[in-house]
């Protein structure tokens, strides 16, 4: 490489990692200036303090476990059924769990309201189980193609016809092949899948915005509006959660390649 | 139920219904909603069909909004690509140390995923009235952002700017396989010929990466338009903008019409469903390459 290239890849790396670190830089410093003069963490204190942050995070944390366990119960069973049994119908699901990727997730959750309002076949909004429910449900369909990605390739790596006769022909049916055989051999997979919705799921704005839910999202918009140091404190919290997920994610798939057998 | 896949005599098709859970799922809670807003769109308030609706979103604020979305979804993503093209390249053709590439793709991972409100605060803390870059502009060069340089981030250009944040990362993701697979040998066939770098470049790696390049562009221009959260959150409703307008529809029907919003969404699915297609199509045209 020339010294005019070096010279050039330098630049733009640096322009573009100053870009990215100012931002995080600023939020930072924000966050700790709610004491005048001096820095602190007074604004992080009052944050979680604050039993709106509890009951919102809370909340947040439940739905996004909710949509996991979901997403688990959904995804790896079909995933599973395809490579085994219908290879032919792989493009069509696969084309269908794309699908969250091209409608927006505002569209979703304005179909959600029209459909399943107080005065439909499924009036699933009419009562606070029912929405909370309908939330799960719209998340596990934002994780989607997350999940269904994740999980499809975990099960790539491992011989499914095979293990499948192998635990048929010591007698096992296919709730034992599925929890025991399948899900423990792509486990990895699906922890990277589950962390990834966690993240989503835990900062979602707009369904839970417009299911009227009280999530963490909408929390923070709301304190946005009101308070001067909070909501910045929050941001903070909010990325170092993104942040730990994926930093699990490389951890699991990183763990997952020194589990595997040598062939 | 193990009858049906180890009973040799005679198999009754039922191997479809190991996908009925999902096909239940997915057609009650994303095929269903979705193709009421779409038939939505061509019905009156009545339910007969009409084509009123979609003349309508030509009405009022609605073609401005459409307008100024595209707008800051092009340049976001022409931007987006550009930057991270040249952040990509950087790493993949060894112009810094290779040692950086794998940060870098983890870091891109993270930020691709920082969207929403938390990402509005933190451009509003350092770009924003009193934030870090606005306060020492001020302070140290006497620069005021808006009154100076005409820069505000509750503006076109701020929103833009906050949308690189999840767009740069996105295209280093992507951009970064097809970059590795452009093959040494081609670079040397090419110099062997007689080719400088500049001809290799216009000739050979950038027709290669030229599909690659453009259906990234796609992806991140659905990628912002779609975008809601980060929108409200910065600019509350001072930017009108197709989200931000639909979602005060939603909330209260400001259009006063249920049917025009249908349309509006309608128009979203559209757009984004244009981008995405031009996406995928690109891509199969790209992976011939990357065998």
């Amino acid at each position: 490489m020339s010294l005019w290239g070096r010279l050039t890849g330098w630049i733009v790396l640096i322009f573009g990692l100053t870009y990215f670190a100012l931002p995080l830089l600023g939020l930072t410093e924000f966050s700790l200036k709610a004491r005048r003069g001096v820095y602190s963490l007074d604004a992080y204190a009052k944050v979680i303090a604050d039993p709106e942050f509890q009951a919102t995070f809370g909340y947040s944390v439940m739905m996004a476990l909710v949509t996991i366990a979901l997403g688990i119960l959904i995804v790896v069973p079909t995933a599973f059924w395809v490579r085994l049994k219908m290879p032919w119908a792989r493009p069509y699901v696969e084309f269908i769990t794309l699908m969250p990727l091209v409608i927006p997730a505002i569209v979703i959750v304005f179909g959600y309201i029209r459909l399943y309002n107080t005065s439909s076949w499924l009036p699933l909004t009419g009562s606070i189980m029912g929405t909370n429910l309908l939330l799960a449900f719209g998340y596990t369909i934002l994780a989607l193609p997350y999940m269904y990605r994740a999980v499809d390739t975990g099960l790539r790596t491992i011989d499914v016809a095979t293990l499948t006769e192998a635990a048929q022909s010591l007698g096992a049916g296919w709730v034992t092949i599925l929890g025991r055989v399948i899900l423990p051999n792509v486990i990895p997979a699906v922890l990277s899948g589950a962390f990834l919705t966690f993240a989503i799921v835990i900062g979602e704005f707009t369904l839970a915005a417009l299911l009227d839910r009280p999530a963490f999202g909408p929390y923070l918009q709301r304190i946005g509006a009101n308070k001067p140091y909070e909501p910045f404190a929050l941001a903070v919290i909010a990325f170092g959660i993104t942040w730990a997920c994926m930093g699990l994610i490389q951890l699991v798939t990183r763990f997952s390649k020194h589990s595997k057998v040598a062939r | 139920m193990s009858t049906a896949s180890t009973a040799p005599r005679r198999r009754l098709p039922l191997t479809w219904l190991g996908l009925l859970p999902f096909v239940i799922f997915v057609t009650l809670f994303l095929i269903l909603p979705t193709m009421y807003i779409v038939i939505g769109a061509f019905q009156d308030r009545s339910g007969g069909f009409t084509l009123q609706n979609l003349r309508d979103l030509n009405t009022g604020t609605i073609p401005s909004s459409y307008w100024i979305s595209i707008k800051i979804s092009v340049a976001s993503s022409a931007l987006g690509c550009l930057i991270g093209f040249g952040m990509a390249a950087a790493v993949v053709f060894g112009a810094v140390p290779k040692a950086m590439k794998a940060p870098l793709m983890t870091f891109s991972g993270v930020a691709s995923n920082f969207a929403g409100v938390p990402l509005a605060f933190a451009f509003l803390a350092t770009f924003g009235p009193v934030g870090l870059v606005t306060l020492f502009l001020r302070n140290n060069f006497g620069i005021v952002l808006q009154r100076d340089l005409g820069f505000s981030i509750l503006s076109f250009w701020g929103l833009t700017v906050t949308y690189l944040f999840f767009q740069i990362p996105l295209m280093i993701l992507i951009i970064t396989p097809a970059l590795e697979g452009l093959r040494r040998e081609w670079k040397e066939a090419a110099e062997v010929l007689g080719a400088t770098t500049a001809q290799y470049w216009r000739m050979v790696a950038f027709p290669i990466l030229f599909p690659s390049l453009l259906g990234t562009f796609a992806l991140l221009f659905a990628n912002a338009f779609g975008a809601v959260a980060t929108a409200i959150a910065l600019t509350g409703s001072a930017l009108n903008i197709v989200p931000i307008q639909l979602f005060a529809q939603i909330r209260g029907d400001v259009l006063g019409n249920p049917n025009l919003g249908y349309a509006m969404a309608f128009g979203m699915i559209v757009v984004t469903a244009i981008a995405n297609i031009v996406y995928i199509w690109l891509r199969i045209r790209a992976e011939r390459w990357m065998k």
